[in-house]
């Protein structure tokens, strides 16, 4: 039975009628949620996808995933009569007689490099603000997936266009794989139909990067979209903010207009970018040959921590019973990543298993209150800026005059070095920064106006902070320090339960985790902090009153 | 010492892009006629030259390479050295050495071009070596330019990058760029070899493979980059920096203004 | 607007009791700030201006769209190239026409979406109550009984030899799979331990296949080479397979810097010849500094010193480069006694 009379009733009730949506959009459309920029930095790498989607789609059409050389004879004169793969040539070709196709090719890898950075600062602002706890935890799980299939994707599409820079990565990678203790070079002649570089390695590279990657991304992205909605976004603390309430816009009709706005903004500004920003002329770095090679021979920025760290890896190779195992590649290139990643993706599990916290948290941290985590977070960091800049060392001695030796020599103490320091460095700071909230919840904030007492005494003036700021303070500073209690180790007899050990571990990483963190005042303290001040207030009141000249 | 990555085409580039089309259209019997002469001056360097070249070397060379240029711990000999070392050191202004570093840097040249040629005609008559080369030689308006891209990549790209921007070499050694150099210098260099750099001969880079690359490294000089800003012709380290400090703060700061509470 | 939020601050102190008395945080919370309204909310005339803007920038992208079909057809060549800033910016008209075009048609489609919601779109805080991620006890346990249900019917757990079986079957399953990526390539053999040179094979010119005399060599020159039968393996082949391995490069050196040689009489007048292939990932070297003899490889610096045996000096590689014992023959030309006497180019398990 039809009730609607508009075009757009009529059409929804058609809709509906086949497909029962307005159940599930009746529940969604209206879903709340916070308005914060740092919530709009995963869009970013969202939207950077799609974008990829579409520029790609379009390089596809023209695209020629094919080793067979050629002799390029195209627009681009100083290749003219140059031996190349199709591959290379239909890439000149996409670049110089494709109306548009430079631009499409400079959008899809300006897109890329925005893609993994927009996923990197995404993770940051999740990580420091606690936004993996429970009941986030798989979520963070498929986003440092999304993070490793982004970064293979881009690998995947630099070395399709068979310049000299993507075949000489390639080439870095088939060495990579030869390192593989006892199935490396079975899996390299695998992977390239042979031997390096063979004529089948970029065919299948190419349906890895516009089929099976992109697929697992897309599938990976919608699963940590329902997440998202599912739990409801989460919130920083404020006045009104719980843990049982989700403050913010409706998706219908603020949100859709300011995040489908802001997908345009994305692509209109990497399209901008694209317009007057060149990326990648391979036309300048000339068709790959095994016998060429440049000064800074460098991969995108984003594989740049790995190449750094395969240059300040000290030369170890073990020889024995025939075999060889090169741990010059072998740990810079595959296990010290596979601790990286492993490491990044159990974190959550690893954090609420040392603080015993099992509770739902759906109010953010500061960074600050955490300070555990947010120095183990920029202790992280640090480390794999140096590898980056290790990476990039060549390019940085020439701009500033230095040696690349003693560029690697620091790199390589620094490695070591400066994580920790980064990381005491910043504990120090979240320390201090606690401490100035809790001077402000006790005694107000300083107002900057000095006052001199009839006394002659000098006081600075504290006026009272805000309901709102001391609501926020207390909600982002509640429960911080709570400790995992060590259980009873020993039972009534005097034995020492199963997993002493494991749990005496745990009790002490747990207190190592809070050590220090500046409690928050509890109620009393407040309660008298109050009462002192109007009393001190009412006391310099009452000073300067018998002070005035009557 | 200005750093190598970071200095930009010279803004006058398009000027001399028509100021050479000029020439090369317009100019061509001249520049011919001019060739010739200077070949013959060159072959015929005159004893007073010598000699001239000799009292410029006692007063600013000898403390270094020794009177007789023999070499002394501060620098090595110039026998054999020829006219093209000269002219390509002289010339470019890395001798006289500036300032010890890792290796001599261009720099403001100090002698006036009949000195160098006096310079270059006293150590060649010291014993046999390069010439500094003539027009004739430099021409290289009908080289083969995709040939000279394939012998600048096998070549001298592994040092002076892809793009001639140069690059890092070891403690504190670099290859520097090489857009801003002239037709003449290039040609010196690749013969004589100056401080870390190999020698190419002429039986290993003949001066018509010598010509094709001159030409393809003028070609990259002068070719504009049609995809807008080339961030110094590097590679993907510059794109990547640019990706951060451009791209997410330029994203990020629209993200702010999405959030910002509008009055 | 401040009044309203001034009061809002001041006010539920009073209601909710004094700050910091309570032991639970929400009975301090002021509660959500009062609402606040914008100046497009009060003012008739603001509002209207905005929504003048808002209507202004979606014009300017149907115009910028307009201006992207116009420089599409106007700037047909990606070569012709616009001196705007010269030697900086020099790029080509066409990318950099239709980038502008199109960058501003989206990106004032998205300016005009989010100024629309700033300012026109109601701005009302809205609350929505949160649930525990986990399902309601009931649901748990209805849950629970209907699998242990499905279990009991099926029979799974009682009829062992079925669940081992299937067990079985499935765990084969993969075999098939992984059998099925056998033909990716062949076999490795010998192949990573041969190149294509053998005794008598000249060496030639990279680029240019010219065959060398030790003369053609300067001291202190660089020649970057290939045997010479590679130009026609290539042709049989198809493939730069050859070429990765069998790249090299000559140098000459005076014969009294000669520090040491991987072998005796390897060398002809003072004339080495290495493999071009890195031995730490693969990568072809050719910054050689003729002075110290150093050669280093740019893509992780490994360096090695050709005149002693191309041993490593600095870097990751753990090998020196392999050095290829030359001769002359007849004619004086430049030719291998033999292959490379150990593999080229990076480790591998079955190197030894």
């Amino acid at each position: 039975m039809s009730t609607a009379t508009t075009p757009v009733g009529k059409a929804g009730e058609y809709l509906d009628d086949r497909t029962g949506g307005a159940t599930l959009l009746k529940h969604n459309l209206r879903k709340v949620f916070p308005d914060h920029w740092s919530f709009m930095l995963g869009e970013i790498a969202l939207y950077s996808f799609i974008i990829l989607l579409l520029s790609g789609t379009f390089l596809t059409f023209f695209y020629k995933p094919s080793m067979v050389e050629v002799i390029y004879n195209g627009s681009y004169v100083p290749l003219n009569g140059v031996k190349m793969s199709e591959a290379y040539a239909s890439t000149l070709d996409i670049s110089f007689d494709i109306r548009g196709g430079l631009l499409m090719r400079q959008i899809h890898h300006w897109a890329a490099l925005i893609f993994v950075a927009a996923i990197s600062v995404h993770l940051f602002r999740i990580f420091f603000t606690g936004a993996f706890r429970k009941p986030r935890e798989f979520n963070w799980l498929i986003g440092v997936g999304l993070l490793t299939l982004a970064i293979l994707e881009g690998f995947s599409g630099y070395s399709l266009p068979d310049d000299l820079l993507s075949g000489t990565g390639l080439r870095i990678a088939e060495g990579i794989v030869l390192a593989i203790p006892v199935v490396g070079t079975y899996l390299s002649f695998f992977l390239f139909g042979g031997e390096f570089p063979g004529q089948d390695f970029i065919p299948r590279l190419y349906s890895v990067h516009i089929l099976l990657i992109p697929g697992a991304i897309l599938a990976a992205i919608t699963a940590h979209l329902i997440m998202v909605v599912y739990h409801k976004h989460t919130q920083y603390p404020g006045p009104g903010r719980t843990e049982n309430n989700v403050v913010g816009y409706p998706l219908l009709p603020v949100y859709m207009a300011k995040a489908g706005g802001f997908f345009f903004v994305v692509f209109g500004i990497i399209v901008l970018l694209s317009a007057v920003a060149t990326i990648n002329p391979v036309w300048l770095f000339g068709p790959y040959t095994p016998s060429q090679i440049t000064a800074g021979s460098q991969p995108d920025w984003y594989i740049g921590f790995l190449d750094g760290m395969l240059r300040i890896f000290p030369a170890w190779e073990t020889t024995a019973f025939g075999h060889t195992i090169s741990w010059n590649i072998l740990f810079p290139a595959l296990i010290l990543p596979g601790i990286m990643f492993t490491l990044l993706g159990l974190y959550p599990f690893i954090e609420a298993w040392v603080t015993g916290d099992k509770r739902e948290h759906h109010l953010l941290d500061r960074p600050r209150n955490q300070a555990t985590r947010t120095a183990l977070g920029v202790m992280a960091i640090t480390f794999y800026i140096i590898l980056w800049i290790a990476g990039a060392n060549d390019i940085i001695a020439t701009a500033f005059d230095l040696s690349i030796n003693a560029m690697i020599r620091a790199s390589q103490i620094g490695v070591i070095l400066l994580p920790p320091i980064a990381y005491v460095i910043t504990k120090r700071i979240c320390l201090g920064l606690q401490r100035r909230d809790r001077d402000r919840l006790l005694h107000g904030r300083e107002t900057g106006l000095i006052r001199r007492l009839p006394s002659g005494e000098y006081i600075e003036v504290h006026a009272p902070i805000s309901d709102e700021e001391r609501v926020t303070l207390l909600q982002a500073g509640a429960k911080k320090d709570e400790v995992f209690a060590l259980p009873e180790s020993t039972d009534d007899n005097g034995v020492p339960a199963p997993g002493g050990l494991v749990q005496g571990v745990r009790a002490r990483l747990s207190r190592w985790y809070f050590s220090e963190t500046i409690p928050d005042p509890t109620p009393d303290e407040l309660h008298e902090a109050a009462h002192h001040a109007q009393e001190l207030a009412e006391n310099q009141q009452a000073q300067l009153e018998a002070g005035k000249p009557s | 010492m200005t750093s190598l990555s970071v200095r930009r085409r010279h803004p006058l580039a398009t000027a001399l892009v028509v100021g050479l089309g000029l020439l090369l259209v317009g100019g061509l019997y001249a520049a011919v006629g001019q060739a010739s002469e200077a070949g013959a001056a060159s072959a015929t360097s005159t004893t007073q030259q010598v000699s001239e070249g000799r009292q410029l070397y006692v007063t600013g060379c000898s403390s270094c390479h020794g009177l007789n240029a023999q070499s002394t711990s501060n620098g090595p000999t110039l026998i054999g050295a020829g006219a093209a070392a000269v002219d390509f050191q002289v010339g470019t202004g890395r001798m006289p050495l500036a300032a010890p570093g890792a290796q001599a840097a261009r720099g403001p040249v100090s002698y006036t071009d009949e000195e160098i040629a006096s310079l270059g005609a006293y150590i060649a008559s010291l014993a046999p070596g390069p010439a500094v080369p003539t027009a004739e030689q430099l021409d290289y308006a009908d080289a083969d330019l995709a040939q000279g891209g394939v012998l600048f990549r096998t070549n001298c790209a592994s040092c002076h990058n892809f793009a001639g921007k140069g690059g890092a070499l070891t403690r504190g050694k670099y290859a520097p760029s090489v857009v801003e150099s002239t037709d003449k210098h290039i040609y010196e260099a690749m013969i004589t070899g100056p401080q870390a750099m190999p020698v190419f001969g002429n039986n290993t880079l003949t001066p018509e493979d010598k010509q094709q690359i001159t030409k393809y490294i003028r070609t990259l000089a002068d070719s504009p980059n049609p995809g807008g800003l080339a961030l110094g012709r590097v590679g993907p380290v510059a794109e990547g920096v640019f990706v951060w400090v451009v791209g997410i703060i330029v994203l990020g700061a629209a993200a702010v203004w999405i959030g910002a509470k509008v009055s | 607007m401040s009044d309203s939020h001034e009061a809002a601050a001041l006010v539920p102190a009073e209601h909710n009791g004094h700050p910091g008395t309570g032991s639970d945080l929400e009975s301090i919370a002021p509660g959500l700030p009062a609402h606040r309204l914008r100046l497009t909310d009060t003012d008739a005339r603001a509002a209207q201006r905005a929504e003048r803007q808002v209507a202004i920038l979606f014009g300017l992208s149907a115009l910028a769209t307009i201006g992207f079909v116009v420089a599409f057809f106007a700037f047909p060549e990606s070569e012709t190239t616009i001196t705007i800033i010269p030697g900086l910016f020099e790029p080509s008209e066409s990318n950099l026409f239709l980038g502008l075009t199109l960058g501003l048609a989206i990106l004032f489609v998205g300016i005009g979406a989010i100024h629309w919601a700033k300012k026109l779109m109601v701005d009302e805080e809205v609350v929505d109550v949160r649930h525990p991620a986990r399902s309601p006890d009931a649901d748990r346990a209805e849950f629970e009984t209907i699998l242990a249900g499905g279990v009991q019917e099926s029979g799974i757990a009682d009829r062992s030899i079925i669940r081992r079986t299937l067990i079985g079957a499935l765990a084969l399953l993969p075999i098939p799979a992984v059998l099925l990526l056998r033909d990716l390539g062949p076999l490795p053999g010998k192949k990573l331990e041969e190149t294509i040179i053998s005794e008598n094979i000249r060496i030639v010119i990279d680029g240019t296949q010219r065959p060398l005399r030790p003369e053609d060599i300067p001291v202190g020159g660089l020649v970057n080479a290939v045997p010479e039968n590679l130009e026609e393996v290539e042709e049989l082949e198809g493939t730069l397979n050859a070429r990765a391995k069998a790249t090299l490069m000559l140098i000459r050196l005076r014969p009294e810097e000669i520090i040491s040689q991987q072998g005796d009489d390897w060398s002809v007048q003072g004339i080495l010849c290495f493999s071009k292939v890195c031995t730490h990932v693969g990568c072809p070297l050719g910054l050689y500094e003729q002075r110290s003899h150093h050669m280093l490889c740019p893509c992780h610096q490994s360096t090695f010193d050709l005149a002693d045996g191309a041993k490593v000096l600095f870097g990751p590689a753990a090998r020196p480069l392999p050095q290829l014992p030359i001769k002359l023959d007849s004619e004086g030309y430049i030719v291998a006694q033999s292959d490379f006497t150990e593999p080229v180019g990076p480790s591998f398990w079955e190197r030894g």
